[in-house]
């Protein structure tokens, strides 16, 4: 009997993690982007995979349909040349696997002796349990509409407050060209654009 | 079976992947930007796995914020990242000291 779940699981991490590796390796930042989106894609077939439907088809929608396009676009737009960007790789590389190495150690160090304290399950706020049988997404909204209103509010109030601050810092007024002013153009009457002359005949203006 | 040591290791070979990139990227903020993506990443793998192993949905509910907040975070960076090439033609970290007072 072949297990279903764990082949998939890992395909989905053996692919997010080589592909992950691929972005910050990568020389050409257009792949690098095109990687970043692979990776999203395997970690949304995580997130199915642990039953969270929701998220895994969010981060679909929100990092690859927006914030990897943003990505694509910028550098796309921006247009560097990328030789030298790389040329600081190997002075860096070797402090960059230091730390690497460092923090690697100590995330399994943690993992290996980690244990689940036995209050932890008396202390969960929205036992998954209560929405037995519901979908995930309908749960998921039931909390977020109830409880966590109030920070989903804030949630889009920092959406709102990005996207102006990012439209504040690009938009630029340049000198010299020409635009319609709408305001001025509907509040134009006849009276003061246009001018009747009498001319007599014969004779010029 | 998959348990949940399999995605926090997942999790923290992603999150040290990212690190490692900011330190390899040192001169590209685009990339630096996307470490720090994959590290985010990371980071809501590992609220999912918790959410999912202790029955507790608010995990979600926090990935969901820290997406919301991620994606702010990258349009700011990325709208910083395409003034400062309008005004200087590069976007080379190392130079960014010239404004110190």
């Amino acid at each position: 009997m072949i297990n279903v779940t764990a082949i998939l699981f890992y395909v989905f991490a053996g692919v997010l993690l080589s592909s992950a590796m691929m972005v910050v390796t990568v020389r050409n930042t257009v792949y690098a982007v095109l990687f970043l989106i692979l990776a999203f894609f395997n970690a949304a077939g995580l997130f199915i995979l642990v039953h969270a439907e929701f998220l895994a088809l969010m981060l679909v929608v929100v990092y690859v349909g927006a914030v990897a396009v943003l990505f694509l676009f910028v550098v796309m737009m921006l247009n560097v040349e990328l030789s030298h960007l790389r040329e600081t790789v190997k002075s860096y590389s070797l402090i960059g696997s230091f730390v690497g190495g460092i923090l690697a150690i100590e995330l399994i160090l943690v993992m290996v002796t980690w244990n689940t304290s036995t209050e932890a399950f008396n202390l969960t706020s929205a036992p998954s349990a209560f929405y037995g049988n519901v979908s995930n997404t309908k749960a998921l909204g039931h909390l977020l509409y109830t409880h966590y209103a109030l920070i989903f509010q804030g949630a889009g109030l920092i959406l709102l407050i990005a996207m102006m601050g990012a439209i504040v810092l690009t938009l630029r007024h340049r000198e010299g060209v020409k635009k319609q002013n709408v305001a001025s153009q509907l509040a134009r009457r006849a009276k003061e654009s246009v001018e009747l002359v009498d001319i007599p005949s014969g004779s010029g203006i | 079976m998959i348990s949940l040591d399999h995605y926090l290791a997942v999790a923290a070979l992603l999150f040290t992947i990212g690190g490692v990139g900011v330190f390899l990227n040192r001169r590209n903020v685009i990339v630096i930007l996307m470490s720090i993506e994959l590290m985010l990443l990371a980071v809501n793998l590992n609220f999912v796995a918790f959410s999912q192993s202790l029955g507790d949905l608010v995990g979600q509910v926090f990935t969901l914020f820290i997406l919301t907040v991620a994606a702010a975070e990258s349009a700011i960076g990325l709208a910083i990242l395409v003034v400062y090439f309008r005004n200087r033609g590069d976007i080379y970290v190392d130079d960014i000291t010239v404004m110190k007072g």
